[in-house]
Parts: structure tokens; sequence; C-alpha cells
């Protein structure tokens, strides 16, 4: 078992990507048992016992467990014509008792929760007889139990004498899995050491290459004002036209920090669409500033004052394939500065990029780099430099921290402390309880698209969280 | 063994070296065919050459088949800055080509530079008109831009087969004996003629001076205004579009209009530059749509690129007519324009992908 730590941008995903044979090394050799190898493709990883588990699971989604399985394996059954659906799912089930991972091998991808999915995506390695494992970020879109699980499985397969690498950027579960830990720091390998011997606090500050401080509450004075976000009995529905947001009543006051937790595709993401007005309420009525939205319109949103950083960074929040600049004036492109009339005015559009990249320190080589190209951090400061610029009274974050590096984490809960205490009303959905009682003053659990509890912050416990996220009773 | 992988960057000197490499293939394939059936190759291509562009007068043909392809051209590249692949701007020219006429014939009499403004607007409102369908189609019900406009090509070729053909409309010709045993459309007045300019023996139409226009202000447009600046980002990411506020219903459909009055003024131009009258025949003959469609592709829906292109592909096309007879192979220049499109389009593959030759695989020692 052996964790690999690092800021991002640091090179741990480029270096599992090498390892995987995505990219390929400009210098140096790789070796495995002993013998040099080249990796042209992940096929030739994956003949040689190299397997990854990506965060963004690579699954097809109308298929089963056992068709997803064997697909891209041309060993024995993989190579015939013919598939034998019933050799490959007794294979799946006998893989799945074994390391404890309760699947259905019959079910269909779509029909499967996150944790579920990421069980198939591990039983596909072990199906290919992956010797090294990879895992990055495995336990992001866990609960706390399923992620306990998740453990547990991972050490029955060291203990069957595989080789386990586990990407995260949770400092104490990196402590309570592994066997070594390897951090990385701008490219280089900064250190080795047994987890036995580590604190979080020494490994936070080999990534960083500074102390910092860790879970500190600069809370601060924050004036909470008039409630500027108001929900009622707000419905919507999913993409799939199923009701995914039930209910839905929720407050949100000027200088407040409100965080709904709860599992991933548990309606967060549809809540946030509906406040940001990317998706019509079925039903209810959502006020900002007193003032009530007609809903399904992302530019009345805007324009009432709610700021949106969304879950999915690269593709919403970005036009990847545009420029800094261009999207730094995504939402305000129709106004001066940026144009007049009709048209742009490009230069003055640089010249904001230019500020905002000075401002929010966004590391690039110029304002006309495509944002595809930038690292998780420095996107999502783009981001939320725009969302900031706009003026918001409200403003909505989704998971505004996930796949950032211990110091992004720092920018990003830093700027959400500052729209707060200027007196902006901050609605925080996440899925990291060590970020929801970091940041919020209330926290409101979210379960199969209801808010299920309420907790005021300094009283709530993690057990009694991930029990409401998990769906457990309300614990009283 | 030979492996296909995919490219995790694109160097963007492939962008330029595709085209060009794929145009080189073409006529290599083109030398094979050329030989097998005892032609002499490099002959031909000299002649070609030669017909397209050197010989007396071939500047002035190779511009009068380049014009519908630059109007084609950048109608189909208009859309697809927006990731909408209009194949319909061959329809879309023909119902420009039939309002152009018509409004010409209930003008005469005007004034020539009113006649020839309205065959313009007449002419782009058309084909917008024709756009618009497969755009609301899109926009509202998310149906398939590239079957509609497709479909619609067929309709609006019979509609136009149907008004010179099988009726007595109002567009066609019925004085006289001949008219009547030779169906073709009504001459249009002196005064829906589009000017010309002669330079040094080239003459160059109207129609010409108003594509290159046209390449200019689009470049303007996408480069340099709001509306542009939608149009880029949804292209890119629609999510992102809709995320920022932007009205992605209207912007499809505002794209399929511009796009399909861009063919609309194409076909005006036939009618006032170059036929006189509305021409079914020549029209469907010409396949200006599709051709534009290659047009677009080569120059990977650069505006300023496809004037180039268009102009290329439109002198291929004039020494192919010139050509035409016993002494020179027949069907050579659909081959050519053939191989050029497979090899563009195959080209593609190396955009994105690149080949790796190797020996057989290594086997790796698994551990004891």
């Amino acid at each position: 078992m052996h964790a690999l730590l690092g800021e991002n941008g640091a090179g741990k995903t480029t270096l599992s990507n090498i390892l995987t044979g995505l990219y390929r090394p400009d210098e140096g050799e790789i070796r495995l048992w002993g013998d040099d190898v080249e990796f042209h493709s992940p096929r030739d990883a994956l003949d040689a016992g190299i397997a990854m588990v990506h965060q963004h699971f690579r699954l097809v989604p109308p298929f089963t467990v056992a068709e997803n399985v064997v697909l891209g394996d041309h060993r024995d059954v993989g190579r015939t014509f013919r598939l034998h659906p019933r050799a490959i799912e007794r294979r799946v089930s006998e893989l799945s008792g074994r390391y404890g991972m309760a699947v259905d091998p019959r079910a269909r991808i779509w029909q499967l929760s996150l944790g579920e999915q990421q069980r198939v995506e591990i039983l596909k390695a072990l199906y290919k007889d992956a010797r090294i494992l990879i895992l990055d970020e495995p336990t992001a879109v866990l609960t706390p139990q399923e992620a306990r699980g998740l453990f547990e499985t991972i050490r029955a397969m060291a203990d069957d004498g595989r080789t386990v690498i586990f990407i995260s950027h949770k400092l104490h579960e990196v402590k309570a899995v592994a066997d070594r830990v390897t951090i990385l720091r701008r490219g280089r390998s900064v250190a080795t050491v047994a987890a036995s011997d580590a604190t979080p606090r020494s490994l936070a500050a080999l990534m960083v290459g500074r102390e910092i401080a860790l879970g500190g509450r600069a809370r601060g004075d924050r004036e909470i004002g008039e409630s500027c976000l108001e929900l009622e009995g707000v419905d919507a529905d999913g993409d799939r036209g199923v009701p995914a947001v039930n209910d839905v009543t929720l407050a949100v006051r000027r200088g407040e920090i409100v965080a709904v937790a709860g599992v991933a595709g548990n309606g967060q993401r549809e809540l946030a669409e509906t406040i940001a007005g990317m998706r019509a309420a079925t039903d209810g009525t959502i006020r900002v500033a007193g003032r009530a939205l007609k809903g399904g319109d992302a530019r009345e949103a805007i324009g009432a004052g709610v700021a949106y950083v969304p879950e999915d960074r690269l593709g919403t929040g970005v036009a990847p394939g545009l420029s800094i600049a261009d999207n730094v004036v995504l939402k305000s492109y129709r106004r001066p500065p940026a144009s007049r009339g009709p048209f742009l005015l490009v230069r003055k559009i640089r010249e904001l990029a230019v500020g905002v990249m000075q401002r929010y320190d966004v590391r690039a080589s110029g304002p006309d780099v495509p944002a595809r190209q930038l690292s998780g951090g420095n996107l999502q400061k783009v981001v939320l430099a725009r969302e900031f610029s706009g003026e918001p009274v409200v403003l909505v974050a989704a998971s505004p921290t996930r796949g950032l590096d211990v110091a992004g984490i720092e920018v990003v809960h830093d700027y959400l402390r500052d729209a707060a205490e200027r007196g902006v009303g901050v609605l925080l959905l996440s899925e990291d309880l060590d970020e929801i009682r970091a940041l919020a003053d209330r926290i409101a659990v979210m379960y199969e698209g209801a808010i299920v509890g309420e907790r005021a912050a300094e009283t709530a416990t993690v057990e009694e969280l991930g029990l409401l996220m998990a769906g457990g009773e309300e614990a009283r | 063994m030979i492996r296909i992988e995919r490219r995790l960057e694109q160097p963007r000197w492939l962008t330029v070296a595709v085209p060009v490499v794929s145009i080189v293939v073409a006529f290599l394939f083109a030398t094979l065919v050329l030989l097998a059936t005892h032609h002499p190759p490099l002959h031909t291509f000299k002649r070609l050459f030669d017909a397209a562009f050197l010989d007396n007068g071939a500047m002035t043909e190779t511009l009068v088949s380049a014009t519908p392809l630059a109007f084609t051209g950048l109608c189909a590249a208009v859309a697809f800055r927006m990731n909408l692949f209009n194949i319909g701007g061959e329809g879309q020219l023909y119902a420009g080509a039939i309002t152009g006429a018509t409004v010409a014939l209930l003008l005469a009499g005007a004034p020539s530079p009113v006649v020839i403004i309205a065959m313009m607007a007449a002419g782009a409102a058309g084909g917008a008109a024709l756009a618009a369908i497969p755009g609301l189609l899109r926009a509202f019900f998310s149906t398939n831009e590239i079957i509609t406009s497709l479909m619609l090509n067929y309709v609006v070729a019979l509609i136009l087969d149907y008004l010179i053909f099988d009726s007595h409309s109002y567009l066609r010709d019925t004085s006289g004996f001949e008219a009547s045993v030779f169906p073709q459309g009504k001459n249009l007045p002196d005064a829906a003629t589009w000017p010309s300019w002669t330079v040094h023996g080239l003459v160059i139409p109207l129609g010409a001076v108003v594509a290159v226009a046209l390449a200019f202000a689009l470049w303007g447009l996408y480069a340099r205004t709001r509306f542009g600046f939608e149009v880029t980002v949804i292209g890119d990411s629609a999510r992102a579009g809709r995320y920022a506020g932007m009205r992605t219903r209207r912007k499809i459909i505002a794209v399929m209009c511009l796009s399909g009055a861009i063919a609309g003024l194409g076909g005006a131009s036939q009618d006032g530059d170059f036929r006189h009258q509305l021409d079914p025949r020549g029209l469907t003959q010409a396949n200006y749509g599709y051709a534009g469609i290659v047009v677009a592709a080569l120059a990977r829906y650069n505006p300023f690129a496809v004037l180039l292109v268009a102009f290329l592909l439109g002198g291929l096309q004039n020494a192919g007519f010139t050509l035409q007879g016993a002494d020179f192979p027949n069907g050579l220049v659909g081959v050519l324009q053939g191989l050029i499109l497979f090899c563009a389009l195959g080209g593609e593959l190396f955009v994105r992908y690149r080949v790796r030759i190797e020996r057989r695989h290594k086997p790796v020692a698994e551990p004891a």
C-alpha cells in the first residue's frame, strides 16, 4: 500500500498516466519487477499488470457489470468472437466475493450508485489480473462508511500480494491506509516516508514545502444580515426527467455560509443548477434578495446577483477551448468595459484578464492560454475571480475544492470566507465533511433530493452527519 | 504490427500540413489512375493547370466556378463554428436563386442598383428561411440538423424543377413555340445583370467581390462581436454557454439562418452574375452546395482559407469543363475531387491520432 501525495500540478496524475501508458516519459526508465519496460498505450500497461481506477469512471452506462468488466480485455474470453456471459459473470461474482465487494454482475451500470460503480472499476482491474492497482482519489465519491469498506477491500488486495498505489488529498486517509507515502512537489519526489512515522501535519508540510495551519477555523467576525436567498418547497427534475430535488426549503442570510452536505448524486447538483437558473424548478419559489425568480433562466439569475461555481469546472464553469481572457468575461461580455454595443473590446478584455490573473495569482504564461491547459487550482481561481467580479448577492459553490491540492483548497476557502465577510450569502454544496466543518455556520444534509436534517456547525459531529448522508434515521 | 494511438496534443503545423499533404496524395492516386488508363500523368496535370489558371481567359472562368463555391464554403464554415453541420447549402442556394430571380422579374423597370440590392436581400432571405427549418427543429426538438438540412435539398430541387418544367409558373418563359418545347426560365431584365470589372483581361464579377467582403465581415463578426463570442462559447461548450446565460436556442436559429443566407446570396449571384434566368438544370448539376462542404472542410472553417480553397477547387472544376473532350480523360476532374475529399477526411485521422509501427510484443515477466 503506497500512497502518492502532492499538490495539484505536482505531477501525481502525470506520473500515473506515464505508469499506465497514457503518456510517454521524455527521459528516464521504468522498471517493472526488475525489467525495463516501455509503455506505448494503456494496453501495454494492462498487459504488464498495471491498472488504474480513474477519478471519473470509464464505464459504459447501458452495459451490465460483467460486460464492462470484460471490456477491453483481449485474453481468453475477451479474445474469442463470442462472449460467454455466464463464465464472465461467475468469475466476477467470485472476485467480488473474495474481496468483499458486493455487486450484482448482471446489473446495468446506470442503475448503480457511485460507490458500486467504483467497485466495478476495481473488479475490472482485478479481472485483468492487475498486479499493480492505481486508485486516483477513490474516496472522493464515497460516504465515510463506504470509504471504510473500500479500505478493507484495499487491505484484502494488499494481503493477496497485489500492490496498491493510492492517490489522495486527504491526509488522514493516507495515514490510515498506506504503508508508505511518497510526496510529490512540483514534479519532484520530495520524500518517501513510512506512514506510521508521519503525522498529518508533517505530511502537509512536505507537500507544500512549508508549515500550514490545518483546520484553522478563522471564522472571524461576520455580520449576519437579512436573508438573501430563500428557497420554499423547491422541486426539480434531473437529467432523466425523474424528480431529483424534493421539497427543499432553505434560507441563506447575508454574511452566512450554509453548507449542504451529502453524497454526490443526491440532488445537490440539480439544486445548485436550479438556483443558478440552469434548470427550471417544477414547484416552489426561489427568492434572491426578496425578489422571486421566474427560474430556468441563467441570465435572470445572474442579473439578480447569483454567482455560481459549478461542480463541473471544465465544460460548464469555463469553455475549455477558449482563452483565459474569454473565460474571464464569460458572464460580463454583454456590458462595458468588455464590450460597447454589439462589439467586443478585445484589447480591453485582455487587460481585464491580465489584471485578474495578477490579483488572483492565476499561473499561466498569458491570458491567451486555453483554459483546458490550466491545472485544476488555477482554473478554479479563474472561475472564482469571475464570479466575485460580478458583485454577487449569493454565491452558490458546488464542490469548489474537488480535486484541488491543499494550497488550492486553502485559497478557495479564503475566498469563500472573504465573500461571506463582504456580506455575500454563501451556499456551499460539498461532500467533504472536513471542508464543511471548517467553513459553515449551518449544515443541512441532503439525501435523495430532500433535506433530511439541519445542524448548527458547532454542535454537529462527523458520525451524525455521516449517518444522515447515508440515509440513516435522523439521529436525536 | 501497426497501432493507432490517440494524440494527446494536436500540433499546430499539422492543421496546415494535413490539407496540403492530402492534396498531394490525391494527385499521386490520380497518377495511378492515369497510368492505368494509359494517359501521360505529367502532361495531363500540366494541361489541367494551364486550363485552370494560365490559358487565355482561364482565370475569368475559374472565378466563375469559384464564386459559388466561396458562398457555399462560407455557408458551411459559419455553421461549423457552432458545431452545427449545415449540409443544406445546396438547397439554400437554390432557394436564394428562386427568390432572387422572382424579385428581379417583379421589379422589371426599376433602376439597376435597386434591383440588384433587392435581389441580394431576397436571395439571402430565401436561403435563411429555408435554413431556419432545420435550425428551429434543432433548437426546439434536438433534431439532427445534418439529416433535416440534407433532406430539404431534395425538396427544393424538386420545387425548382416544378417551377420551370412542370408548371406554368411566373418564373417560366412561356412566350413562343420554342419555350414550350424546351422549357426554361424567363430571361431576367437587363437591370438585373450584376456589374463586373475587367482588370488586365480578368473579369471580376460582383458576386466574387461580395464573397470576399463577406469573408472579412464574417471574420469580424466572429472575432470582434458579442454575437461571435456567444457562438464561439456555445460551439466550444454548450453547457458553458447556458451557464453564462446565453440564449443557446436563439443562437442556433440565428447561426443557421446566417449560414443559409450566405448560400442564398450565392444563389442570387448565380442569377445576377452568370445565368440571367432561373436555370434548374445548371444549378442542380453543378453541386455547388456539396462542393462547398468540401471547401469548408479543407479550409478548416477559416473564412479566408475558404476563399483560397474555393479558388483552387474552382480552377479544377473550370479545367474539367474546358478540357472535356475526346483527348482528355473523361471524369478525371470528378475523380480528383473525390480523391481530394477522401484524402482530406482520411488526413483528419493523423491530426487526432498517430500511427506507430512496432515489432511483436515483448512479454513482460511476471513475478514468481
